[in-house]
């Protein structure tokens, strides 16, 4: 997983609330391999028409015009699990998403691809959004190591992110490989509790 | 010193925590269940180099693309090459495999419960959001992404940051013809779409301790549209009674083991939840979604006056509807029953009970979520009062809930629907979608248009 440590660039901004995970990735392009990447799928049936011709409503731009972060209405990425929604975002060169509130599920598969959540209050959410849409072409700089948004030569704010989601995402970490850290500790835990309830085995008893 | 205040979810979280690092808990993972769409993460661990490290804690199971008429299967390869791929990656790690040809196949979160592979205290997981559904029976069961999955598969555990809890206390007694589907719209209306987001729900009081385990696994398959990842209900008699004739729960002496450690699931009477909310169920009547979101609901009685927003305006642009246009009586151009949500045998029966002697006016789909609930339903005769209604019975799956199979709403067409999602496209590109019980499915069928189903089911088929 590539590592977030600060990113600089304009935003793209999607302030619908609840902008779920159908919307985000339809279902029928989940099936598609990984390889040819996943930003053509993005939001696509508000880019493109049944014909699958653009939308003069597009919400993003045809192909990606340098923006890596992206400023979402309340409660992005609710409903389904699928990660792919999370990919599309991700080949979509978009590295931070923020809002006021970010579903669960959707910001858990985030932080396991590199791509960096983070919830602002409404107060804040709203300051940035009045100044990316009077300056649509304005840097933001979103730096992970300070938990801090700037842009001009001497605006900033403060964000919060847990110890553990940031380590992730700074560090790039496999889950994977770092979890074979604590392997031994997994199978101690696992002989106990399976020899205390042999039950939770299918067809154990 | 004194035990501490435990809430049945903290109980539960507790029991599988292996380590921790900073927020984050390394758990045990007891029951972890695959489906179509779990190749980005058998492709992830086969990346990884390492094994399946517990083959005999994963089920996997086809239903998200699994054809309503099995003989179309190979219509579309790339649907067919899917339930390949599982079978696949299945049999490679030496899995338990429902396939096609199963008589226990049917949606993870029908087929499992009624083997029995979903028991209390479990923590279950899936690449499913409605994974929640499994709560019913008192088990910690969460929806996890595509990375998530190779994790559990590469090593029996996941890193969880523990959430909030959220109790959600139900007094009172659900009314004649509302059923917990209305019961879980009336909620996701009153606490909205991200109402629980961040939290695990639990459900007490008398009118959930009232609801069949069918109905518990409605109302917490729902809670994931009120944003939390985990709903549950703590298990009791009804549970119990459920998992005796479940043929794969423990037996014998495993079962009364079993039965000693589920009988120390519930929340403490002084245990502390981070948020709280009553509902009164005498106020809940029958509820449709006129929107594209689940909190876009209104109970079919009430006349239709929504806060006039962007969001309000978009959804009701999207939807074809306007203010002045009430949901009652409105015309609609097809019917779905089924779905994670509504489809076992007592949705079933609901909509049976209506359907029986009448014709449908518009094209209606009626899917078993299992193979063992279309059996019975056949047994008893359901199949046949739909078939005779002109309904297409069709083979147990997901089908039109998120049209991944070749089941879809076209666009612009006007879908009642039994399933959990009215979202934008959810149903196909352009569908629209109208959220609402089995037997409110049914009477719609019958009429072609959304009626109240208290009224029609005491006039029509008397």
């Amino acid at each position: 997983m590539k590592p977030v440590t600060q990113v600089v660039s304009p935003a793209l901004l999607l302030l619908d609330a609840n902008i779920d995970t159908d919307q985000i990735i339809p279902a029928r392009f989940l099936r598609k391999p990984r390889s040819s990447g996943y930003h053509h799928y993005l939001l696509y049936d508000a880019r493109y028409d049944m014909q699958g011709q653009p939308r003069s409503s597009s919400p993003i731009p045809e192909s990606q015009e340098g923006a890596k972060i992206v400023l979402a209405g309340h409660n992005i990425g609710c409903g389904s699990s699928r990660e792919g929604a999370v990919y599309a975002f991700v080949d979509y060169s978009i590295q931070v998403i923020i809002s006021t509130k970010i579903a669960d599920i959707f910001r858990n598969n985030a932080i396991r691809n590199g791509l960096l959540p983070i919830m602002l209050d409404q107060a804040q959410f709203d300051t940035l959004v009045a100044y990316c849409q009077t300056h649509p072409h304005a840097d933001l700089t979103v730096d992970l190591q300070a938990c801090e948004i700037r842009w001009e030569t001497d605006s900033c704010l403060a964000f919060e992110i847990d110890d553990g989601s940031r380590e992730r995402l700074l560090k790039g970490i496999d889950d994977i490989q770092s979890t074979l850290e604590w392997e031994q500790k997994i199978d101690v835990f696992a002989k106990h509790y399976l020899a205390e309830r042999p039950w939770v085995v299918p067809g154990s008893t | 010193m004194n035990q501490p205040h435990l809430t049945l979810f903290e109980k539960i979280w507790r029991q599988h925590v292996i380590a921790s690092a900073g927020e984050f808990d390394l758990l045990w993972v007891d029951r972890h269940f695959v489906h179509e769409g779990s190749f980005h993460a058998f492709d992830k661990l086969d990346s990884s180099g390492r094994p399946l490290a517990y083959p005999e804690l994963t089920i996997g199971i086809a239903d998200h693309y699994v054809p309503s008429n099995l003989a179309r299967l190979n219509d579309d390869p790339e649907v067919a090459g899917m339930i390949r791929l599982l079978e696949d990656n299945t049999a490679r790690h030496q899995l338990t495999y429902l396939g096609l040809g199963h008589g226990d196949r049917g949606i993870v979160h029908v087929a499992a419960p009624e083997l029995g592979l979903t028991l209390p205290g479990l923590i279950i997981v899936c690449g499913d959001s409605h994974t929640t559904t499994h709560g019913a029976f008192g088990a910690l069961a969460m929806g996890i992404g595509a990375t998530e999955v190779a994790h559990v598969l590469a090593t029996q555990t996941l890193w969880q940051r523990r959430p909030k809890t959220m109790r959600i206390h139900v007094d009172g007694k659900l009314g004649a013809g509302v059923t917990a589907k209305d019961l879980a719209l009336h909620i996701i209306h009153q606490i909205g779409t991200g109402g629980a987001t961040g939290h695990a729900v639990e459900y007490t009081g008398p009118a959930v301790a009232a609801l069949s385990m069918d109905a518990r696994m409605t109302l917490c398959n729902m809670t994931i549209e009120a944003g939390a990842r985990v709903g549950m209900v703590a298990p009791d008699d009804t549970t119990y009674a459920w998992l005796r004739d479940a043929p794969q729960a423990p037996k014998a002496e495993g079962l009364a083991q079993a039965e000693r450690h589920w009988r120390t699931l519930y929340s403490d009477p002084e245990a502390h939840y981070d948020k709280a909310v009553t509902v009164d169920a005498s106020a809940v009547a029958p509820r449709i979604t006129w929107g594209t979101s689940p909190e876009q609901s209104i109970a079919v009685d009430e006349p239709f006056s929504p806060n006039d927003s962007e969001a309000t305006r978009s959804s009701l642009d999207y939807m074809g509807l306007s203010v002045d246009r009430p949901i009652l009586g409105l015309a609609i151009d097809q019917v779905f029953i089924g779905s994670c949500t509504n489809s076992r045998l007592s949705d079933l029966r609901d909509a049976a009970r209506i359907l029986d002697g009448g014709t449908v006016k518009v094209p209606t789909l009626i899917v078993a979520g299992s193979n063992r609930v279309k059996a019975q339903a056949e047994a008893e005769g359901l199949a046949e009062i739909f078939r005779t209604a002109g309904a297409r019975w069709g083979e147990s799956g997901c089908s039109m809930c998120v049209a991944m199979n070749g089941d879809s709403v076209a666009p612009g067409q006007r879908c009642a629907s039994t399933s959990n999602r009215n979202f934008p496209g959810r149903q196909g590109p352009g569908a629209r979608t109208h959220l609402m019980s089995p037997a409110m499915a049914a009477a719609a069928a019958l009429n072609g248009t959304i009626v109240d189903v208290r009224q029609f089911a005491a006039g029509a088929n008397a």
